[in-house]
């Protein structure tokens, strides 16, 4: 088991999405400090895909600028390892499954084990397809995390009865990005969730404002913020990490 | 040769988000029932012969034939089906088992055009919303499709990310799917993606080899020995290549477009310079770098210019049942203006392709041999972008 429990002991959670290398490392590590110090209870490392089919176009963006900055998996192995000499809150990545899958899956997972990556967000593995990681994953104490949509209807059981670490709940149709209201049922969908395991869930996609996340996190164990960092690493670059800390203290104030 | 969870070998699977995968498996049950159903079935005949002009014809290329000096040449005609390719095909099918389950809406992604302009087609037919994803890069090559499309009411959205080529257009599109599943098929057009995408496409192209197999036997008495047909994620290859699989004598050759060589980054060539990849939905073959980046891949035809091959090529690869060739720009033209010289035929650029493997294959056979080539497509919408080519600026 990974050390993903502890983000959900203080409260509700707040978990903070930024990609690596955009709009370079060191402007990365500064923001990821930055939320950590500010309140973030866990990271999620967004791993630059070329074509990230989940993604809305502002973190479509990201990836795109941080893979022509030169950006590799193993470039960010090598950050994690030194983000880890003092960043003690988990840390998860989130990324596609070519990436894991073409560096080689028992290194990649064996990897992130030893920088101390506590687990695996995938938006292109779903349950059907889990067993492509999950003995990896298991072998190697990274939890594999569990995605449930608004279709998810019917399957919502069977996912959150394997889930592990955290449940990531897509609290809309369609793909990242800030959204002016979220209309789906999320309060059905937790309690489904809740009634199959004990593992915490937190939603994320559309959320950019406080009263968003407290609302989010009042149904849940926490909210998932991402497309509205990233907007801030987009509009400052490497002076960003202030206003990312100054927004991460906002929104888990929040929370409190 | 589907496993049940949409395998070929290890190739193919569901690598979809969670928000898809309720979608794909009403799609499946809707599939599956559909297919065995007399009614839908004689529906479908019904549009195959009235409505796209099927049987497509067996052509015994005379001409080319006595040129090349060696085996036989029989042109399978998908280019003289309604909107001029293969195309039609698959989208009747999908677009009449969308309308059976209820969807009042199909998007697509399109390359070359072809694939956008045969949805828009069955969707203006059928009484159906139409927004078709295409690469701005693919909207300025093949102007003229674009316009077809819009003529034939379906919304063009000229997608800008990555390359702005067709992988793009399918991102796009899946992004876009899953924002809006409810009342909208997304009708995938080539036999890639996740399951069902590649058995679906698979058996309603599959007609392709279904009718070459039946005509080549009745005007030759025998199989013939070689099948080429063009493969960018390998839809008219599939169904040229399907009834024949289990005919060991025939050789079943795929053609990938090289571009401008394997030996250059400028390529679409997957199978001779790919790797195994896990990418828009499917596992398979992909042009990519080490750490899963896939490649901005080149082709002169927008419709081969896809960095990635269907799981069933990928599987047919694997164990040896076909053939894959990489064929460059420059013997794709030449094999495109000849064809239109020795024949009379314009071939879409996807389909000179083939042309072009049969033109250095058919020499080294003897005159008892007989070869298959699909014309996937017509070669009106080429016209410009091949004087381009070869230095003459036309004006449309």
């Amino acid at each position: 088991m990974s050390n993903i429990h502890s983000a959900f002991e203080n409260g509700k959670a707040f978990v903070a999405f930024i990609t690596c290398g955009d709009p370079d490392l060191e402007t990365t590590a500064a923001a990821v400090r930055a939320a950590a110090e500010n309140g973030a209870d866990l990271i999620e490392l967004g791993i630059p895909f070329s074509d990230p089919t989940a993604e809305g176009p502002v973190i479509q963006g990201a990836n795109l600028r941080a893979l022509n900055g030169g950006i590799t998996t193993d470039k960010i192995f090598d950050f994690v390892e030194e983000l880890r000499t003092d960043v003690k809150i988990p840390m998860v990545f989130m990324t596609y499954a070519n990436v894991v899958f073409s560096y080689g899956a028992e290194e990649f997972i064996s990897t992130c084990q030893r920088v101390g990556i506590d687990g695996l967000i995938l938006p292109d593995l779903p349950y059907e397809e889990k067993d492509e990681f999950q003995p990896l994953c298991s072998r190697y104490g990274v939890d594999l995390i569990s995605l449930i949509a608004p279709t998810s209807e019917n399957r919502i059981a069977m996912i959150a009865k394997e889930a592990e670490g955290f449940i990531y709940v897509v609290s809309s149709l369609g793909v990242t990005g800030t959204r002016s209201e979220i209309k789906t049922d999320l309060a059905s969908i937790v309690k489904v969730i809740r009634e199959n395991t004990s593992v915490p869930c937190a939603i994320g996609f559309g959320i950019s404002t406080p009263e968003q996340a407290k609302k989010m996190a009042d149904i849940s164990d926490g909210a998932i913020v991402g497309s509205a960092i990233i907007k801030l690493l987009e509009k400052y670059g490497k002076d960003a990490p202030k206003y990312v800390g100054e927004y991460v203290k906002s929104m888990k104030d929040a929370l409190r | 040769m589907t496993n049940p969870n949409g395998r070929f070998g290890i190739h193919g699977g569901q690598y979809i988000p969670e928000t898809l995968m309720n979608a794909v498996i009403e799609l499946e049950e809707a599939y599956n029932h559909y297919k065995n159903d007399p009614e839908f079935n004689r529906e479908l005949t019904e549009l195959f012969n009235e409505y796209a002009g099927r049987p497509s014809r067996l052509y015994f290329a005379e001409k080319m034939t006595n040129d090349l000096g060696g085996a036989k040449i029989y042109l399978k005609r998908e280019d003289l089906n309604h909107t001029g390719a293969h195309k039609i095909n698959n989208v009747l099918g999908q677009a009449l088992l969308a309308k059976k389950m209820g969807k009042t809406r199909l998007i697509a992604e399109t390359g070359a055009g072809q694939h956008g302009v045969a949805t828009a087609t069955a969707a203006a037919l059928m009484g159906m919303e139409c927004v078709v994803f295409m690469g701005e890069e693919d909207t300025i090559r093949q102007a003229l499709n674009v316009y077809r499309m819009r003529l034939l009411g379906a919304e063009v959205i000229p997608v800008k990310t990555g390359t702005a080529t067709l992988k793009d257009a399918v991102s796009e599109a899946m992004r876009e799917w899953t924002s809006r599943i409810s009342d909208t098929h997304y009708c995938l057009g080539s036999v890639m993606g996740p399951h069902p995408f590649p058995t679906i496409v698979r058996d309603f192209q599959a007609v392709i080899s279904k009718e070459s197999r039946e005509q080549i036997l009745e005007k030759e008495g025998r199989l013939p020995d070689a099948v080429i047909a063009c493969v960018g994620g390998g839809s008219n290859a599939i169904g040229s290549f399907y009834h024949y699989i289990p005919d060991e004598g025939v050789r079943l050759i795929g053609c990938e477009a090289a571009g401008r060589g394997v030996d250059t980054f400028e390529t679409a060539a997957t199978i001779a310079t790919g790797s195994l990849g896990i990418f828009h939905g499917m596992k398979s073959y992909f042009c990519q770098d080490k750490y899963g980046q896939i490649a901005p891949v080149y082709s002169i035809s927008a419709g081969l210019d896809y960095p990635g091959v269907g799981p069933e090529h990928a599987y047919l690869h694997d164990i040896g049942r076909a053939e894959y060739v990489p064929i460059t720009d420059e013997e794709a033209v030449n094999a495109f203006e000849y064809l239109a010289k020795t024949e009379g035929i314009i071939p879409a650029i996807e389909s000179a392709h083939a042309v072009a493997y049969a033109m250095k294959l058919a020499p080294t056979m003897s005159k008892d041999n007989i070869i298959v080539i699909t014309v996937s497509g017509r070669g009106d919408k080429d016209c410009a972008a091949i004087a381009r080519y070869r230095g003459e600026d036309l004006h449309e």
